[in-house]
Parts: structure tokens; sequence; C-alpha cells
């Protein structure tokens, strides 16, 4: 039906979208802006190393684990939580994978075990965070250090070693590319997959929308019959299954149960998320912005580590990165509402 | 004889030991616009906090078309046909205008969002409101204040109500969107809505309602047709209460100007702003909740921008200031939230009583322990603060005792302009008593005093002068002998004959 305020409203609609593809098109800035910065400083024969198709598929694998952190971490954080404990459950699970193997139990009872694990850490911190009412930030931060002890328990604090005969079933997930061929690592295909299911779920499904308001206005959206604790624990829960999805993944690509891995990795996840467009606020954020975010971290520490910047350097930089990424967003977000 | 729509019959309802209702009976018929009426605090929030089961009730009966309405969850008030538009919008602001009108009940199909579903239905819901043209997708953020309330009346629309409940609808709209909102309310009307509509204005209830009823004190005092010539007798039920508190008038006489006002601007409010504050003036700032009292102080304070208008303390422009500044000119502001922004409930009373000013307990920028406390000792004993000692938590104290401490704070400050945002409120008769006392003094030392309140007499009792505001603007500033509570109340509501 048409009336005569049509023009003006339409105008309002094409601002919001166009505003809507500034807001996708954020993260992709950033990564580029990342790959020219390379592009500039690094000397001929290592810039001819970095951008070979290569090393581009060696990049995505090195992502992997931090995409799909990151999955599970964009749906916490549009939620308006936290979850600080991805590191210590990724550990937890990939050195509770390597036990299993290594007493001789099936990949299949392997993979299911993992995935509980995560699941059941993420339902904990679910529980407390949304029947006890307890900060995320907090409550986390706590499970953070219970699960990275049960990690040095379960492994006797030292490396668990598989026998070499199960190393390439357990390695595959996380394979290294074919040099020449098609050959990708399936742990790729595996994050892809899941990152289009999951977007899928936050924008189209009941339970997304959920999410997202709760992140929004959490008293709104009680008042509106929505179950703000139930879709939190699902929130968590779920997401804990993401990080020992993530866990499985670590350890494919160790070939090795270690107590010691992962430590910090829910920083580098939550740096994604962000990069990626999210608000700590709660209430935006997307999957594809998470998984560019992603890429984006891989990119920055494969690329200081090829020019052979010590370690300090690349804290620093990607430090900075993060703080710009955030700043822009700021900006685009004030630019918006004029 | 037909059932009403909705029956109240002698409600109650209790927080702790304050009887927020008494006794509350009310009947709507189908198809009526009933205006409710009552002044800040008399209860109208409480009951309809019950009737979107917000709330449950401690007594009394309440029947929906003839069967028992005890909702235990809003879904179910929802459901049972009884929404809910709120004064303050309860939009999710990052979500879409469809998202919005269908959250909580989206057509789905095995979890997913039937897209094109829900957007026939918000497209519905806006129909009604002959509003289809509001841009469906654009996140409720975007929009103007009038647009999210359409979005929200929308929202209350889905699953055709019966009773539609309106809290101050048009406490932030313009003129015209009040004009159009009036039009959407006479609309449901005709379809068979009933509407409770809840007011300050009685211009409004006058244009809309058929029938009203008068809350004061959650007691029902007074029901019947919404006619012109009801207007003077529910002015008196409104007001109807004796002068029983006795207000210490401490004599004090009147100076030169301290503070000049013009014309100022905040963000939405105030619109427009003059007064001047003479030197040992009480100067009182009355009006319903939502007319910008508190708004002008905060912008008036740096607080809240200030967009226009020109700020003048002792003949020098003061556009601007920050409270940091505001403080070194010795102007103070003791805020209405006291338990959020007013006080550091945790800390002591110490602590509460002297952060804007420790420079007489410190010695080069370390605080000295043993003095802090004995200045902080020595403000309690003239307060007549009750308490321990200097160091107990502030939270332990009651709320009279705890808003001494605020006002200590701008005491020790040695503040020569205070601007007292409800100072009085939610404290016990002694403890008013006290302030009283103590506004009177300062007003005697020659200190200019600015006394925002919602309840009347003590306006009229304590001030020198009274400024009445109405959405967003002082509407006439006189002397307080001149006023008279009806007085008040008629310009606050914009009832009287300008």
């Amino acid at each position: 039906m048409k009336t005569e305020h049509q023009p003006i409203l339409d105008e309002q609609t094409r601002r919001v979208n166009l505003q809507q593809v500034i807001n996708l098109l954020g993260p992709f800035l950033i990564l580029a802006f990342v790959v020219m910065f390379f592009a500039i400083i690094m000397p001929g024969e290592v810039a001819d190393t970095f951008f070979s198709a290569y090393n581009f598929k060696l990049i995505l694998t090195q992502t992997v684990v931090v995409a799909i952190g990151s999955i599970g971490m964009t749906m916490i954080i549009v939620s308006g939580g936290i979850d600080l404990s991805v590191g210590s459950v990724v550990a937890l699970t990939s050195v509770l994978g390597a036990v299993l193997i290594k007493s001789g139990s099936s990949m299949g009872m392997m993979i299911l075990a993992v995935l509980a694990t995560g699941g059941l850490i993420g339902l904990l911190n679910g529980v407390i965070i949304s029947v006890f009412r307890m900060t995320p930030f907090i409550v986390t931060l706590g499970m953070l250090g219970i699960a990275r002890g049960l990690t040095k328990r379960l492994a006797d604090n030292q490396t668990v070693n598989l026998p070499d005969i199960a190393l390439p079933s357990v390695g595959l997930l996380m394979a290294d590319p074919d040099p020449n061929g098609y050959f990708v690592a399936p742990g790729i295909a595996v994050v892809i997959d899941l990152a289009i299911i999951m977007a899928l779920v936050l924008n189209h499904s009941v339970f997304g929308r959920y999410i997202f308001a709760i992140g929004s206005n959490e008293a709104t959206a009680r008042l509106c019959g929505v179950r703000t604790r139930l879709v939190k624990l699902s929130v968590y829960t779920l997401s804990g299954v993401f990080f020992g999805l993530a866990g499985l993944m670590q350890f494919s690509r160790l070939r090795q149960g270690d107590p010691s891995t992962a430590l910090g990795i829910e920083l580098d996840i939550i740096a994604a998320v962000v990069i990626g467009g999210a608000s700590l606020n709660g209430g935006t954020g997307s999957i594809l912005g998470s998984m560019i975010g992603a890429l984006t971290m891989a990119v920055l520490r494969s690329g200081s580590t090829q020019i052979d910047w010590p370690n300090y350097v690349q804290e620093i930089i990607i430090g900075t990165v993060i703080i710009l990424a955030v700043g822009l967003d700021k900006w685009r977000q004030s630019r918006g509402r004029q | 004889m037909s059932v009403p729509r909705l029956r109240i019959t002698k409600v109650k309802k209790c927080f702790g030991a304050t009887q927020a209702l008494r006794d509350v009976s009310l009947v709507v018929g189908s198809g009526e616009v009933h205006a409710l009426i009552g002044e800040n605090g008399a209860g109208k929030s409480t009951l309809m906090k019950i009737l979107s089961a917000a709330h449950s009730a401690d007594g009394g009966e309440i029947q929906l078309d003839g069967q028992v309405f005890a909702p235990a969850t809003p879904l179910e008030a929802r459901s049972a046909g009884v929404a809910m538009i709120y004064q303050e919008l309860s939009l999710v602001p990052h979500l879409s205008v469809e998202e919005n009108i269908l959250l909580g009940r989206e057509p789905q199909r095995l979890g997913w969002i039937d897209r094109s579903e829900r957007r026939r239905l918000a497209l519905a819901a806006l129909a009604k409101l002959n509003q289809q043209h509001l841009p469906l997708k654009v996140p409720v953020n975007q929009l103007s204040l009038a647009q999210q309330q359409m979005v929200e009346i929308a929202r209350a629309l889905v699953g055709s109500p019966r009773v539609l409940i309106m809290d101050e609808p048009t406490s932030s709209l313009t003129q015209v969107d009040t004009k159009n909102l009036f039009e959407v309310i006479l609309r449901l009307r005709d379809s068979g809505v009933s509407i409770i509509y809840i007011s300050h204005f009685l211009e409004e209830c006058l244009e809309l309602a058929s029938h009203y009823t008068v809350l004061r004190d959650g007691e029902s005092v007074g029901m019947g047709r919404m006619t012109r010539e009801a207007l003077p007798g529910i002015m008196r039920l409104l007001v109807g209460r004796e002068l029983s508190e006795v207000y210490p008038r401490v004599p004090h006489s009147v100076g030169a100007t301290l503070l000049e006002v013009t014309q100022l601007r905040g963000v939405l409010k105030p619109r427009n702003v003059s007064f001047q504050l003479r030197a040992g003036e009480i100067l009182g700032i009355a009006g319903i909740i939502g007319a910008g009292r508190t708004e002008t102080l905060r912008a008036l304070f740096g607080l809240d921008p200030q967009i226009g208008g020109e700020v003048k303390l002792r003949g020098s422009s003061c556009n601007r200031a920050t409270p940091r500044a505001w403080l070194q000119k010795r102007v103070g502001y003791l805020s209405e939230n006291r338990k959020e922004e007013g006080l550091m409930l945790g800390r002591s009373i110490s602590d509460n009583l002297l952060l804007s000013n420790l420079h007489p307990c410190a010695t080069g920028g370390f605080i000295n322990r043993r003095r802090q406390d004995r200045l902080a000792s020595s403000w309690m004993s003239t307060l007549g603060v009750k308490a321990r000692n200097s160091a107990q938590n502030i939270s332990d104290l009651s709320g009279g005792n705890q808003q001494k401490v605020a006002l200590g704070r701008l005491l020790h400050h040695d503040a020569e302009i205070l601007l007292l945002d409800e100072p009085t409120r939610g404290i016990d008769v002694g403890s008013k008593a006290q302030i009283y006392q103590i506004i009177g003094q300062l007003a005697a030392a020659g200190k200019s005093v600015i006394f925002i309140s919602s309840y009347l007499p003590e306006l009229l009792g304590v001030c020198d002068t009274i400024g009445v505001m109405c959405r967003g603007t002082i509407r006439t500033i006189r002397p307080a002998p001149e006023w008279t509570e009806h007085s008040i109340i008629a310009t606050a509501i914009g009832q009287d004959e300008n």
C-alpha cells in the first residue's frame, strides 16, 4: 500500500541497508589493511613465500581452532556474556582425546567424549550464570582455572604421546595441505559448514532472535515471554560443545596431548569476535565478521613469524590492531547515528 | 445487564510495610476508553503491574469478561488478552521493527522463523494503526520516538488484545504525534478494544475517555463519566489532603541575583527554561514526572549536554561548565537517585561525606585517617546522622540518614548554591523536618537553594518562590504565597488559563 510517507521511509531503509553493508565491510577492511601492511613491509623473497597459495592454505589451517572458538564466542557475546575458559577447555578436551586414543578407544568414541566434555563444562558455566545469576566474567574466570587444573591432572602434568600407528588418523583433520594440489585440511571444511549453519541459526531461527534480544535488552525480552534463563543456558552449553570441537582440532594438529596448550587463546578468540564487529555490550555481532576476524588474527601471527620478528613485536602489533578495530567500530557507530 | 470487560474489585498490594494499594476498584466496559487519574505515587503503576502480572495482588479480585483473571507471568496476561504499553519504551534497540513486533510470538516451523508470515503479521498489526508505511527491516533505534511508540503499540496489538493499558503515552511526544496517537486510540476503541488510559493531562482524558477513576494514596476515591463538568470535582479529589506537616520557617531575606538561566535547552528536555536565583532564596520547582525538572538541573550542572541557552553565575558566563567546574565555583548538586548516583553504597559514611572536598583532611595527597574521622564525626552530629561511627557502611543506614549524609557532602563542600533534586523522597517524616530546617538555615546564611519536589505541601511550606514546569519549560514563576496546590497542579498539567 502506498502512502505519501513512502519516499522518506524508503530513504530510511536505504540508509540502514547501506550502514549494514558498511558494518559487514568493516572486518574485511581491517583484513585488507593487515595484508597490505605486510605486502609493503616484507622483503621480496619473504613476500613471495608469504603470498603463495600454499601459505594461504597453511594460514587457513592455523585459523581453524580460533575460528571454531569464535563461532561459540559470537553467540555468547551477542547474548551479552563472555567466556574466558575457552583456552582451558581446548586444552582439557585435547588432552582427553590423547588419553583416550592412547588407552585404545576408537576415534568415534573419542570424538563423542571430547564434544560431550566441552558441552558439560559449558552447561556448568550456563547453570551458574543463568540460574545463580553470577557474572559471566567471574564464573568463566573460575572455570579457566578449574579446567586447566583438571587438564594437568589428567595428563599427569606431562605431554601425552601417542603410539606411532595412531598418528595418521588423529592428524587427518588438520593435515598439512598439499603444496601443489587442491588438498586442504578437512578441519577447514568443518569450520565453513559450521559457520554457515550457525549464521543461519543466529539470523533465521527463533533461538537466534532470542539471543540478540537478550543481549540488546534482557528486561524487554523477558517481558515478551522469552525464557531468558533457558536461552542463556543453551548458549553456553552449545558454545561449550564448539569449544570441545576446537579442542579436537587442536589435538589433531598437535597429534599429542599437551596440558599447557592453548594458553590465552580465549583472548585471540574474543579479539576475533570484536574485530568482526560485535559489541561486548551485547546485541550486535555476526558469524561472518568473526570468521574474518579469526582469519585476520592468523594472518597477523603468520606474517609476523615469517618476517622473523621477535615474539614481543607480534604481541604489540596484535594489541594495536585490536584497539584500532574497536576504535573504527566506535567511529562507524557514531557516524551511523547522525 | 451485560458483563463488563474488566472488573477490578477491592484489590490490595503491600511492599513490606508500605501499603501501595489499599482498596482499588475499577470497572471498564468493552470498547471504552477509561481514564485513570492520580498524582505521582498514587498507585497507578502498581495497579497496572498487577494487571500485566509483573506483581501479584495480595487481596481482591480481577475479572476479565466475567472470568477470574489471575495471570502468573506477563506472557499469560498477554495470552489472556491484556496488553500493556509502558511509559518508558520497552523495545529491543538492535532488532528491527518486524522483529520487535513479533518478539516472543514468532511464527515458526521447527524453530525456524517463517519470515513471510512474520512480515504479514507485523504488517497486519501496523495496518490496524494505519502505520503500514513504517520500514519493517530497520532497527528500532534508528526510528523517531513517535515511530517507536507506534511499534510498541503494534506489538501490543498482535494477538488481538481485549484490554490495552497505556501509561502516559504522550509524555515524550510532540503535538502532531500526539494527535496521530489519539486517532489511533479512537480507531482501536471503535474496533471494540477496551483501553485504560493513564495520564496527568486532564484535557487529553477529556478528549479520549468516556469514564474516569481517580486514585489517591492507593485507593480509588472517585469515578464517573468524563465530562467537562466533572473536572472541578476531579481536581478536588486529586489534591484532597490536609497540610498536616509543619514546616519550620527560618527567617531569611533575599538578596541580589546569583544565578541567571536563560532559555536553557537540553537534548530532549528541557526545551526552554529561564529563571533567576537570588542570594538567600529558596526556589521550588514543581511539575509532574516527565516535565523535565531533573533534566533541567542535569543540563545546568553539566551532567547532560547543554544544547542551547545561556547560564550566568554572578554575571559571568558559565555555559557547558563541567560538574567539576561548578563545584569549584561552589555550586553543588544532590541527585534524586540516591542509591545509584547520589551515594557510594558499600563505602563508609566519611568517604561519602568528604569525597568532593578531601583537602581539609589530606596532607601531600595522603589522607589522614584521624582528621578524616574527626571531620566526618563533627558533620554527623551537626546533621543528626544516627550511626555507630563515621566508618560505618552507608548502606546500613536508613534512607533518611543516608540523605542527610548526601546533603552533608554539599555542606562540607561549603556550596553557595545547592541544587536539590527530590531531597525528601522516600524518607521518614522526622528526617524530612530536619532537612527543611537545614534548607532554611542555609538560606538564612545567604546561600541559595533550588528545591525540586513532587510533594506540593513541602514546596509551599519551604520555598520563597515556586516555578512550575510543564512539558520541558517553566510555565510560571511566582512567589510561593501566590500559589495554591490547586493552581500548581492546574499549571503542571496544562490546565491553567494561559
